[in-house]
């Protein structure tokens, strides 16, 4: 009796399935991570020293600390508090939250790059204060530091495998549970790394260029 | 809500045992840090050399070690080398992605580094009489240390928080030896949330030290 079955066509759904799940958290991330990174980075750039410190000091801990324990860390509390969630809501809260740590870096820089001379200017031609914020600083700010959000959110893509250990059947655990069953495990991994390449390579030399056209 | 009990006794007794695995932590960051500099700065080389083949090698190699995930690099280490018959050990595996990795973002490091150093710096030490040696040695990699020293900085960072990832193949790290403790005594929360601050305060430690030499060394030039 053969104890193990080999790579067969039929597999191709259930890789399929993390390919999705892969592409669906991340997305999710990527864009509650920027909605919150925005708001995040725009208080940031705007307020007092001790909001700040504030502030800075809990963006720290989402920082320093391996995703890998926030995402137990997240989901055992949860359990151990009674209120069990979906893998996929829980991966999604946490690693939204990770992104906006630093996607809020990003675009607090944005908010920054913007002169006061420029928003002075902005303001002195009769516009309000949430006019230049709305037509000068997220326009211009956003579209300086857009090739660090790309890099951001292609940080993001890649550590959304992560999502695995708390049992979100992405990519990588689609591919794992393979491996286990079929014992083909180069096979396997390529294709999962091929992926992701397809996936983060084009973007990265996209950010590229970008960056090299803003320079001149 | 409030009926989980927290006991840290458990984990009061074990801190030995977490102190042992963030040794191991720092241990595998600096070792890979150390190795992935000199693999950088080959392939730094062999991305600005004329030679075709070895840009190609330096090319792909960093290519592959950008875009890829650090998971999927460790799997390959683990369970893909072991498809050739090469078994490596959890610390080793964990240990060679990690050096792939640093290698192929500080070589993107150090290049920018080097090139944002305009030519017209090494004709004018050239000018002044010094040789080659010199030029590098007072003029050029000064300045170019001086550049790359932050991003070395983060990226050792990103070891110590990558190397976590050493407890999906059962390495004996914090959080490795974490996920042991905890398996054997059920204080899942308690164990976790002690590792999470250890992590916090080694990566805080590692940012004030770095701060602090570059304070000694750069005197205050770059923050």
């Amino acid at each position: 009796m053969d104890l193990f079955t080999p790579l067969s066509w039929n597999d191709t759904g259930f890789i399929l399935t993390g390919v999705l799940n892969t592409v669906f958290i991340s997305v999710v991330a990527i864009l509650v991570g920027t909605v919150l990174g925005l708001a995040v980075g725009f208080v940031r750039a705007e307020s007092s020293k001790s909001v700040n410190i504030l502030l800075g000091g809990f963006l720290d801990i989402l920082r320093s600390v391996p995703l890998i324990i926030q995402l137990i860390l997240f989901s055992t509390f949860i359990g151990a508090m009674g209120y069990p969630l979906d893998p996929f809501v829980a991966g999604s809260i946490i690693l939204s939250l990770y992104t906006m740590a630093f996607m809020g870096e990003v675009f607090r820089s944005g908010f920054n790059s913007v002169p006061m001379a420029m928003r002075k200017a902005a303001r002195s031609l009769g516009m309000s204060y949430w006019q230049t914020v709305r037509y000068v600083r997220v326009p211009i700010g956003m579209r300086a530091v857009f090739p660090s959000w790309l890099g951001v959110a292609l940080s993001v893509i890649k550590d959304s495998a992560l999502v695995s250990v708390i049992g979100y059947m992405e990519l990588l655990r689609t591919a794992e549970q393979l491996i286990s069953r079929t014992q083909q495990p180069l096979m396997i991994l390529i294709g999962v790394g091929l992926f992701y390449f397809m996936i983060s390579y084009p973007l990265s030399l996209y950010g590229k260029h970008v960056e090299r056209k803003m320079e001149i | 809500m409030d009926n989980y009990e927290f006991h840290w006794n458990v984990v009061f007794d074990a801190f030995p045992q977490l102190l042992g695995g963030a040794f191991t932590t720092i241990h595998v960051s600096v070792l890979s840090m150390l190795l992935g500099i000199v693999i950088a700065v080959l392939l730094a080389l062999g991305k600005m050399s004329t030679s075709k083949v070895f840009y190609h090698i330096a090319n792909v190699w960093i290519e592959i070690a950008r875009n890829t995930p650090a998971l999927f690099l460790i799997y390959m280490a683990y369970f893909g080398l072991g498809a050739y018959g090469i078994h490596l050990s959890p610390y080793f595996a964990v240990f060679s992605a990690l050096v792939f990795i640093n290698g192929g973002y500080l070589a993107e490091t150090f290049r920018g580094g080097f090139q944002s150093i305009p030519k017209t710096q090494y004709s004018a030490a050239k000018s002044l009489g010094m040789n080659k040696f010199k030029v590098y040695r007072y003029v050029i990699l000064p300045q170019m240390f001086r550049r790359i020293y932050h991003p070395m900085t983060n990226q050792f960072v990103w070891s110590i928080l990558m190397s976590s990832l050493g407890i999906l193949v059962g390495m004996n790290e914090l959080s490795g030896e974490t996920q042991r403790l905890q398996s054997t005594s059920f204080r899942t929360l308690e164990f976790f949330i002690v590792a999470a601050v250890m992590y916090f305060v080694i990566t805080k430690l590692v940012l004030l030290a770095a701060s602090l030499i570059s304070k000694k060394v750069f005197k205050g030039e770059i923050s």
